[in-house]
């Protein structure tokens, strides 16, 4: 059933005998596919088509005949076609009526020009999602409001579904990675203070790091990877099934059934992580400490409690709340510009986390700023 | 019967989730160039039945043979060699949301043959034209195309490398009538050229009625009955004679006979 197609062209004075035989298969097509077109270019008085020995025909290489026939034609060729078996005919006609006239390519544009333009466009995008992300923000916040004031209306069990999920779940590992950082900044910190024979302040480094810095920005850069993408993930999927629609359409405000608990959620987990990012930090400190610099852990905690005030802690957890609402807001935002495909809910979740990232990182250098100029 | 040429033949087919029997000693033949439809109600596995035909879903229990071989004992070249024979149209289109529809369509081409690529654009556009979109559909993406054009492009998909079977999983549903109606004439006039086998598992009793040339019926687990439409309403069973002698059954037949009687 695979035999290969045969084209067969002969030249009879003005003409051209065209014997047609074989399988014409969308397998075969490639073999005279070159060939055709080379006929195609030709200029003969009359051609003639003889489709007698065609074994089997399917739409690709009815599609060729029909490609060929028709240049032949358009080009005043005289065409005529014999030996068609009725089988083929309908398939033939099929395809004949089938094809379309081929789109005009598309108009070409200086490269330079459309680097440009899409420079442009980029900009005039993200100054466009700025403004609906802040106007996003505004209705969170006139939700939130409402709903503290009548607090009945809060989805409780949604609430802690999310605090267990983006909270206690994150424990484990913001605990490891925080520990980690904590021993290589002690390790590191001691190395180079050694050299001014001031190892004894590895202690003030870490603890002034980690409590006003690390603790609650590696915690932050954590759940921005583990939760908010999960919340665009989560609420995209639900676009793109047009769950969020049929909320709207049965009374449900999405925002305070969506939107709202992931929020609170993550408010009220995200400090407590922190904490958590404090205490594993140096805990980690405390391990290389006593293993590198020989200081015993009492010694260690002494020193501690001596550099570590409470305004350092503060200055820390305070930051906090917000990281976790600039998280949860982007999450839940990204989400609901979600357009229905799977491609779009990929796009948006990256995004998602790279805005969440970008925003802590701002806000946390504008709270730096702040916090010197109050002289905390 | 057993001289005719079967294509897909089914016995004793079992399937099961948990403990929710599907199937349960399932039998089924279909012919060369025959266009089958398969009802039965809601959740007595009709799309079960395709997806195990066609390899998705392993039986627990029977015998599938497409083209004489089963496919769960052929080795993976054999299989795929297998799989370019037929087409499958899934409910929705199935199309992949980051291709444009043309290169969607051209996906078993790239994949399995070596075509030039200025015959990919135009076999491509050939298919595109066959399943009746327009020109500029080839271009768009899946998600900017209504449910109807997403299903053609589908149906472009499937038979991209003409193949002799096309599993049509509701082709009919969500479309209005009209392109219903087209998308029969469509099916139609593909098997009538092309020599296409097509199963078809749909609840439009009017595609029935246009194009099948014969029925089976899934219910109580099995195929209780197979055969022409007209042997399906003498046929005496309570669920077949509520789908074929019901309101929409009647009007359906009465379309037909009077489709018929302007014809002739």
């Amino acid at each position: 059933m695979t035999d290969s197609a045969e084209l067969h062209i002969a030249r009879s004075g003005e003409g051209l005998d065209i014997r047609i035989a074989g399988g014409w298969t969308v397998a075969a097509a490639a073999g005279v596919d070159a060939r055709l077109r080379a006929l195609e270019a030709e200029r003969p008085a009359r051609a003639r088509f003889e489709l007698g020995g065609l074994s089997t025909l399917d739409t690709a290489g009815a599609f060729l005949l029909c490609r060929t026939i028709g240049a032949l034609e358009a080009a005043g060729v005289r065409v005529e076609v014999g030996g068609v078996a009725p089988r083929h005919r309908l398939l033939l006609e099929t395809v004949a009526a089938a094809r379309r006239p081929p789109l005009p390519p598309e108009p070409r544009i200086n490269p330079a020009l459309r680097i440009l333009a899409g420079i442009g466009e980029a900009t005039a995008g993200i100054g466009a999602e700025f403004m609906r992300l802040l106007g996003f923000t505004g209705i969170v916040v006139e939700t939130l409001g409402r709903t503290l004031l009548r607090p009945g209306r809060l989805r409780v069990v949604s609430l802690v579904h999310h605090m267990e999920q983006a909270g206690l779940n994150a424990v484990p590992i913001i605990a490891l990675i925080t520990f980690l950082i904590g021993a290589v900044v002690t390790f590191l910190g001691s190395d180079i203070l050694t050299t001014f024979g001031a190892e004894v302040y590895t202690i003030n480094l870490l603890a002034f790091a980690f409590l006003r810095e690390f603790g609650v920005l590696l915690a932050a850069i954590m759940v921005a990877g583990r939760s908010g993408s999960a919340f665009t993930a989560q609420i995209g999927s639900m676009r793109a099934r047009e769950e969020v629609d049929a909320m709207q359409t049965l009374g449900l405000d999405p925002i305070e059934v969506l939107v709202l608990p992931r929020l609170i959620a993550l408010v009220i987990a995200l400090p407590l992580l922190t904490v958590v990012g404090d205490l594993a930090g140096i805990a980690g400190g405390l391990i290389v400490s006593w293993a590198m610099l020989d200081m015993t852990p009492w010694l260690f905690i002494a020193r501690l409690t001596e550099v570590a005030e409470a305004r350092h802690f503060l200055a820390g957890l305070i930051k906090a709340p917000f990281f976790a609402f600039v998280i949860a807001t982007i999450g839940c935002f990204q989400g609901l510009l979600v357009e229905g495909t799977a491609e779009s809910v990929g796009r948006r979740t990256t995004l998602s986390v790279v805005e969440a990232i970008f925003l802590v990182i701002v806000l946390d250098a504008a709270f730096a700023i702040f916090f010197i100029e109050v002289g905390w | 019967m057993a001289g005719e040429d079967v294509i897909i033949s089914v016995r004793g087919l079992r399937n099961q989730f948990g403990p929710q029997v599907v199937h349960d000693g399932l039998d089924l033949d279909v012919r060369r160039g025959e266009v089958i439809g398969i009802v039965g109600g809601s959740g007595t596995g009709k799309s079960v039945l395709l997806r195990s035909i066609v390899g998705l879903n392993r039986p627990v229990a029977g015998r599938i043979e497409v083209f004489g071989q089963d496919l769960m004992a052929l080795d993976e070249p054999a299989r795929r060699r297998q799989e370019q024979r037929w087409g499958v149209l899934f409910q929705d289109g199935a199309l992949f949301s980051s291709l444009t529809v043309t290169e969607n369509v051209q996906v078993p081409m790239r994949e399995h043959l070596d075509l030039p690529p200025r015959l990919m654009d135009e076999l491509a556009a050939l298919k595109i034209g066959l399943v009746g979109l327009p020109a500029e559909a080839g271009g768009k993406l899946p998600g900017q195309l209504s449910g109807g054009m997403r299903k053609r492009a589908g149906l472009a998909r499937a038979l991209g490398l003409d193949p002799e079977i096309v599993f049509l999983d509701e082709p009919t549903a969500g479309l209005d009538p009209i392109g219903a109606a087209a998308f029969d004439d469509l099916i139609r006039r593909l098997q009538g050229s092309l020599g296409l086998t097509v199963f078809m598992v749909t609840h439009d009793l009017d595609s029935l009625y246009a194009i099948c040339d014969r029925i089976a019926v899934l219910a109580e687990k099995r195929v209780i009955v197979s055969g022409t439409i007209d042997e399906l309403i003498a046929f005496d069973h309570p669920w077949v004679r509520d789908y074929f002698q019901g309101p929409r059954g009647q009007a359906a037949a009465a379309r037909r006979d009077r489709g018929r009687g302007g014809g002739s």
